[in-house]
């Protein structure tokens, strides 16, 4: 929850509602960009950027390097996966995940 | 050889280590016990128990686990909130999968499901939104939790409800802030924390200015920090160093995430959502003033504690269990009598003992085996 993982926006996916697309580690999702929009441009100068993201929503610009060492350490730590299953099963009934 | 795969830069590391055993040598001729040093957050308490980073410190430093994990802090009453929600039949209760195992007095949300409940793990209050659209016949609640770090995100979908006129969506808030609790800490008389290592992510929002009183007023060097073995460690050196040099100041170790302002888009949604609680209870700590946020008048249409006409429970702790001492920095996990024994991640008593990042699960997985023989 309070981690974040890194993501690579995509693409914008409905830009009036701050919705954009991102790529985590092959997982796709959208996610809310408000917090990190650039005040006087279009919202897709986004596309291409790193962001962290928290629970669905982008909180900070980061630079390549920096989400690609975060990447690996959540791998080592194995919190990478956690995230992304939590990222796919979300609001299933009966998910299992998280729960051993 | 864990900590030559641990570190971006091993070599770095090993002179942070060399530097860091220097300062506390320094420090120690001038005083009699060891310097403590607090980490608030609960993910730099699990950085440190995973990378074992204590065993490679001096003795004459030591870290307090502090409150920074909102799991860890949730109290009894209000998981028995959330599953007294969850068992109306006409609710979905949608929460972070951290919360499942949370023990209340009446048992956990996870046991609250397998008794019939429809309780659903979302990764995202955006998930929750989605459900309710999906679902318009249920009421959906979303029981939020977290500090400043995932307020914002809780603000944002309230906002986004609202636009869409989405009216089966409500929160039950749980939403805690960090720095009237650090404050409260601070003001209790025997509280021996002499730094902080400050939370970068809660930072990464309210920015670095928020702490400066913990400099001004009490007087303990406060460094923000990133999550890396080599964030904790350059952050420890940083809080040393201000020691050694006799000083207090908030710095900013994790400025590659953290600007001094914070965010202001995300402070903006905090503030047109949220006003602040009275009193909050927190487990293990009592009873916070202005600690804990609720939903503003505007919004109550999205509270569900009107809209349900809740009565909050009020449970106290378990007595067994010495999760406030703990949190507080006056006894190390394993001092607490039902450390591993009562008191373990498979059944925890103490909720620092269900989340990976709570003091107490994080030294039982790294450290256990050799601490309960």
């Amino acid at each position: 929850m309070c981690l974040g993982i890194p993501a690579r926006i995509t693409g914008i996916a409905d830009a009036a509602a701050m919705l954009a697309e991102v790529d985590v580690h092959g997982v796709r999702r959208e996610v809310d960009v408000l917090c990190v929009a650039p005040p006087d441009a279009p919202l897709e100068d986004l596309i291409g950027s790193w962001v962290l993201v928290h629970v669905g929503f982008a909180m900070s610009r980061i630079s390549e390097p920096e989400a690609r060492a975060t990447l690996a350490l959540l791998a080592e730590m194995g919190e990478l996966h956690e995230e992304l299953t939590a990222m796919q099963d979300t609001g299933k009934a009966g998910g299992s995940h998280a729960v051993q | 050889m864990r900590f030559s795969e641990a570190f971006r830069d091993p070599a770095l590391a090993e002179k942070l280590f060399t530097e860091i055993a220097r300062t506390a040598e320094t420090l120690a001729r001038s005083r009699k016990t060891p310097v403590t040093v607090m980490e608030v957050c609960g993910g730099h308490t699990h950085t440190i128990f995973r990378y074992g980073l204590k065993d490679r410190l001096p003795d004459t430093i030591e870290f307090a686990h502090g409150p920074g994990c909102p799991v860890c802090v949730l109290p009894m009453g209000r998981i028995d909130d959330a599953i007294a929600l969850a068992r109306r039949p006409d609710v979905i209760l949608t929460t972070f999968g951290d919360a499942m195992r949370v023990p209340g007095a009446q048992g956990s949300l996870l046991q609250a499901r397998a008794a019939g409940a429809d309780i659903r793990m979302v990764y995202s209050p955006l998930d929750a939104l989605e459900l309710a659209r999906k679902n318009p016949d249920r009421e959906i609640v979303f029981f939020a939790l977290g500090f400043e770090t995932t307020a914002p995100s809780t603000a944002l979908t309230v906002l986004r409800a609202a636009r869409e006129g989405i009216q089966n969506f409500s929160l039950l808030c749980q939403h805690i802030l960090i720095v009237p609790t650090l404050r409260a800490l601070l003001e209790q008389p025997d509280f021996a924390v002499d730094g902080f290592i400050g939370p970068g992510h809660v930072a990464m929002v309210t920015g670095t200015h928020p702490y400066e009183f913990v400099a001004s007023t009490f007087h303990r060097p406060f460094v923000v920090a990133g999550f890396e073995p080599l964030d904790i460690l350059q952050s420890l050196l940083m809080v040393l160093r201000q020691l050694e040099a006799g000083q207090a100041r908030v710095e900013n170790q994790y400025a590659r995430v953290v600007p001094p302002e914070g965010n202001p888009a995300a402070l903006a949604a905090m503030r047109q959502v949220y006003e602040t609680r009275p009193d909050t209870a927190w487990r293990g700590l009592g009873t916070i003033a202005f600690s804990g946020l609720q939903l503003r008048p505007t919004w109550a249409a999205f509270d569900a504690e009107r809209r349900f006409a809740l009565t909050p429970h009020t449970v106290a702790d378990p007595a067994s269990a010495r999760c406030g001492d703990v949190l507080t920095g006056r006894i190390r996990p394993t001092a607490c009598p039902a450390f591993g024994r009562d008191c373990t991640p498979d059944a925890p008593l103490g909720a620092l003992m269900v989340s990976s990042e709570g003091a107490c699960a994080a030294c039982y997985d790294y450290e256990g085996a050799r601490q309960v023989a």
